[in-house]
């Protein structure tokens, strides 16, 4: 049995709808995995650095405020600032086709839009953490 | 197949069992008061509909104020007939435009307000002594107001004149929205100086909006969506006959604003359940006297989070059937949601189609003719009661904990919403809930036409801020602010300082940073 993953469920930006945040985070548990949720209003910074303290694999960002372009760069800034590009990135939220293929352009491992199975976030995060 | 059918649950969408028939056992006293009759089950008035429809009133607000100012112009044009602003998460989170955390949410969610300049830029042209309009800020309502009030004033209209509804709902951005800045208890003082202030000086204006939409959305059942409103509700009566206010002085200005979801029958028993539980508490918990005090009268909204980001023109059939319910269950106003709801703010064709949509139930279908049509039918009375008793249920158990605040310290609403809507996402991946187009009847979607909000409205209003505070008088500024900040130490009602210090065009942000440093900022302890 490998050691469950460890994932970051994170709200950036000022959005607090955490409905989807709060379900993923409660999905991934029951599918094994550690969670941390870091509550609303995460600045860029707070995040890497608590994906750093808690030596997470993956990082969740949940966004449905539209900010997606100014934030979301900005963590995956910080990580390669870090040395921490082997984190995965992954996004939830409403996030339009032509930017989701813009985050993805920038290291973003994948961008689930509204309507996505709990299932299928699930498998990605097993299979790339455990691809890599 | 027999057996196959008898095992089946059914259920709504809230998980409550569905019996295979209903009749008239458990119902004694089928025929409930008329409406206009407390305890107003029915509807509040006698006609309904008949005297005057309900206001259709379509949320909107993107960018920056003189954008919105002109879809607020092409809505009056089409027929709407009231307004209500949609501000953008800084404004509703207390921040100017050119705060640090403000960037790149600027105009996204809506209208981008910092002083009261925008606000004046925003109404431009609207003559506030006609149109009635309402206002979704929370935190920083008593600010946002204070500018709409101020703007009245320039236009010379009297603020008895002034009609319109303020969201102002603390509570349920605890429990369900979280764009909370201040603490609980410092909030519900800004919330009870609003309620007084408009029992003396705006008796048209609904200084809150009792809201149950968030609730919904943030994934409660209907029986919770009811009953934390409700006990929210009795928690602002309670402040306010605290401060030493009598009942019937404030009571009648509550408005409150239920979901309209898809679980058609159970919609429609959630308002009239409401109506009937909120006449009975003013009444006997709170003892008014005034028949207006008893009324529950309410705005509101079809449901958000039912729209599918797939095959989205399904949106408007699912619109339409959550609007029906809306006015079957006698709403007093009504927002339709556009079909691209999922994926952006509306575009103009989408809000059309929304408005439209409203015009046909009102105008072509006949459902308005009479009040509560389904009145009477075995199966809305048994739903109607029960779930007047699980609220009731939910009643108890806060009133146990020492009331709502209590309730939402232990992060009792919170845990509840967090839980069904857990389950409803579980029941979705199980298919035991079809989703059309999402988990069911799936097929390749079309892209549809979306509105785009860029920076440039972001860049526009800070320049527009930096201005301004180049131009004002500083030293009013600072003025009015110490005055203000020497008031939230105490304990007199702020609104009169607040509009000084608006009218000296204070920002936005600094007058919540004079609160901020006051009372202080929330921060809650999230659970999974």
């Amino acid at each position: 049995m490998p050691p469950p993953i460890r994932v970051l469920v994170a709200k950036p930006g000022l959005d607090g709808h955490d409905r989807g945040a709060k379900v993923i985070a409660r999905a991934l548990r029951d599918a094994g995995m550690e969670v941390i949720y870091t509550g609303l209003r995460q600045t860029p910074e707070m995040i890497v650095n608590a994906a750093l303290q808690e030596d997470v694999q993956v990082i969740g960002l949940s966004i449905l405020s539209g900010a997606h372009n100014a934030i979301v760069p900005r963590v995956m800034d910080l990580l390669r600032e870090r040395d921490m590009l082997d984190v995965k990135v992954i996004v939830g939220g409403i996030v339009p086709d032509d930017d989701a293929a813009a985050l993805k352009r920038q290291g973003v491992a994948a961008v689930f839009q509204p309507g996505a199975s709990l299932d299928a976030i699930v498998e990605f995060i097993r299979g790339s953490v455990y691809r890599a | 197949m027999d057996m196959a059918v008898a095992e089946k649950q059914y259920t709504t969408i809230s998980g409550v069992p569905i019996e295979p028939l209903y009749g008239p056992e458990r119902l004694p006293d089928l025929a409930a008061p008329a409406p206009g009759e407390f305890p107003y089950t029915r509807g509040i008035h006698e006609t309904m509909y008949r005297g005057r429809l309900w206001t259709m009133r379509q949320f909107s607000g993107f960018a920056t104020p003189e954008e919105t100012n002109r879809r607020y112009h092409y809505l009056l044009q089409q027929g709407q007939t009231g307004l209500s602003v949609a501000f953008d998460l800084p404004t509703l989170m207390g921040y100017d435009a050119d705060h640090g955390l403000a960037e790149g949410e600027v105009g996204k969610c809506g209208a981008s307000i910092s002083s009261l300049e925008d606000m004046e830029i925003l109404f431009g042209g609207i003559p506030l002594g006609e149109v009635t309009v309402s206002m979704t800020i929370n935190s920083p309502a008593a600010v946002l107001w204070a500018m709409y009030l101020a703007v009245a004033e320039q236009q010379g209209v009297d603020w008895k004149a002034v009609s319109g509804t303020l969201q102002n709902d603390i509570l349920k951005e605890y429990i369900a929205q979280k764009e909370y800045i201040f603490p609980p208890r410092p909030s519900m003082r800004l919330v009870t100086d609003t309620i007084e202030f408009g029992a003396r000086h705006t008796p048209r204006f609904n200084p809150i909006s009792i809201s149950g939409y968030h609730i919904r959305e943030a994934g409660s059942t209907a029986v919770q969506e009811l009953a934390f409103t409700l006990r929210d509700g009795m928690e602002y009566v309670e402040w306010a006959l605290e401060r030493g206010m009598h009942v019937d002085e404030f009571a009648p200005r509550l408005s409150f604003f239920f979901n309209a979801h898809s679980d058609f029958f159970e919609e429609i028993a959630k308002y009239r359940a409401a109506r009937k539980l909120w006449a009975y508490a003013m009444r006997d918990r709170f003892g008014a006297k005034e028949e207006r005090s008893l009324k529950l009268r309410f705005h509101s909204q079809t449901a958000g989070c039912s729209l599918t980001w797939q095959q989205p023109y399904n949106n408007v059939v699912r619109t339409a059937i959550q609007a029906l319910a809306a006015v079957l269950g006698g709403t007093q106003s009504l927002h339709t949601n556009s079909l691209d709801e999922a994926y952006a703010l509306p575009s103009e064709q989408a809000v059309t189609i929304a408005l439209r949509t409203q015009q046909i139930l009102g105008y072509e279908s006949g459902v308005a003719n009479t009040p509560d049509p389904l009145g009477g039918s075995y199966f809305v009375e048994r739903l109607t009661r029960d779930m007047e008793e699980a609220a009731g249920d939910y009643f108890r158990r806060i009133d146990e904990m020492g009331g709502m605040i209590a309730a939402i310290e232990k992060g009792f609403p919170q845990g509840e919403i967090a839980n069904a809507s857990y389950v409803y996402q579980r029941a979705v991946e199980a298919k035991e809930k079809l989703v059309v187009g999402v988990n069911a009847f799936q097929s390749e979607d079309q892209p549809i036409e979306l509105l785009q909000i860029d920076q440039t409205a972001e860049t526009h209003q800070v320049k527009k801020l930096a201005a301004l505070r180049a131009r004002r008088d500083n030293g009013r500024v600072r003025k009015t602010l110490d005055a203000l900040r020497r008031t939230a130490e105490g304990t007199e009602n702020t609104m009169p300082f607040i509009l000084d210090a608006v009218r000296a065009y204070a920002t936005l942000g600094e007058i919540c940073d004079a609160f901020r440093g006051v009372f202080g900022s929330y921060q809650e302890t999230a659970h999974i």
